[in-house]
């Protein structure tokens, strides 16, 4: 649920990455945490267990900047990735404005990609929100592993299990080498605030740019 | 869940409640947030990056608590409460979609802060009622 003041002309956005667990959602967040400056993002705040696991969410409030007349402020929250937090999940989910579905490369992860992403749709469906309404990204996390031992799946195979029809921008990614980080982030960004300001502002005769 | 539209003069009604809320309850800080997480309105001291963190945890405890009261049978906890030994916290629903937090430490008391929370919170629930009812005639 994105809300818009039009005291402060501010517009603030709620983007979820989303995934199955040890995928590199938390590690996502780190990265930006790190690449972007102080004027831009919040604290971020992680509640994890001793196994380094999200329990419950991480979270990384920031500011972008202005659009036209409106600041732009968005919220990054990541989901627990492992089967049994769904309830956790449900919660994290509510009010999302876009999404980042961070799909594990190792080929052993296969199946837990695709179950995690029928749980993204169910858990969307649940809240009454339909998947197609939603600005989506897919990132395939952990590509720097490939030419090591460990089995990959390939891209194509990876776009045939969550991307029929190249509906969703997707990216390959190492989240820990910050690689294809930026480029998810700056497309689900541009996605949502396209998406909520569209939604929002029509209604008023406005756009964000006048 | 809706998005949210909220108008200078909504904002500015919402600020005197909170403000005076502030004055007569003795409590220290207050915030309407809203079930995602995001802040609405925040008066009183506190570190803009705490206000941040503090709606985000505090929407996830509450939807937790509310998963828990349902294992009871309950359809949610409306009110909550966290002691410590200097600083108090009292979250509060507002309506379906919103909630209250109220700070407070020992100079003042949990009855009166529930007393002016109570207030507080009908007359939000009535201007945001009354915004419902003006845009449908709209």
């Amino acid at each position: 649920m994105a809300i818009i003041s039009f005291r402060s002309d501010e517009i603030h956005c709620k983007i979820v990455y989303y995934g199955p667990g040890r995928g590199g959602k938390t590690t996502n967040l780190i990265s930006i945490h790190k690449a972007l400056g102080h004027q831009v993002r919040g604290e971020l705040l992680s509640i994890d267990t001793a196994g380094d696991r999200t329990l419950f969410f991480d979270f990384l409030p920031m500011d972008l900047g202005t659009i036209g007349k409106f600041r732009i402020k968005i919220s990054l929250y990541t989901v627990p990735g492992q089967v049994r937090y769904n309830d956790t999940r449900k919660l994290v989910l509510k009010g999302v404005d876009g999404i980042v579905f961070v799909a594990d490369s190792l080929e052993a992860r296969r199946n837990n990609n695709i179950e995690s992403f029928g749980n993204l749709i169910e858990n969307l469906q649940d809240q009454g929100k339909a998947f197609d309404a939603l600005p989506v990204v897919l990132q395939y996390n952990k590509r720097d592993l490939s030419g090591s031992k460990v089995a990959l799946i390939p891209i194509e195979e990876m776009e045939k299990d969550l991307n029929t029809g190249g509906r969703y921008p997707s990216f390959a990614a190492s989240a820990l080498k910050g690689e294809g980080v930026r480029e998810t982030f700056k497309k689900v960004c541009m996605m949502t605030v396209i998406d909520v300001s569209a939604r929002l502002l029509k209604d008023r005769g406005m756009s964000l740019t006048g | 869940m809706a998005d949210l539209i909220l108008t200078k003069q909504t904002l500015d009604r919402i600020d005197s409640i909170l403000q005076t809320l502030l004055t007569r309850s003795g409590a220290h800080t207050v915030l309407l947030i809203d079930k995602a997480g995001q802040l609405i309105s925040f008066q009183g001291s506190m570190d803009q990056e705490k206000v941040a963190s503090l709606a985000a945890l505090t929407a996830a405890n509450y939807g937790a608590t509310t998963a828990i009261a349902r294992l009871f049978g309950e359809e949610e906890f409306t009110l909550l409460f966290h002691k410590g030994k200097d600083e108090n916290i009292h979250f509060s629903n507002v309506g379906e979609e919103y909630l209250m937090i109220t700070i407070f430490n020992n100079n003042t008391h949990l009855g009166l802060v529930r007393l002016e929370v109570r207030r507080g919170l009908e007359q939000i629930e009535a201007m945001f009622a009354e915004n419902l009812r003006q845009w449908f005639n709209s």
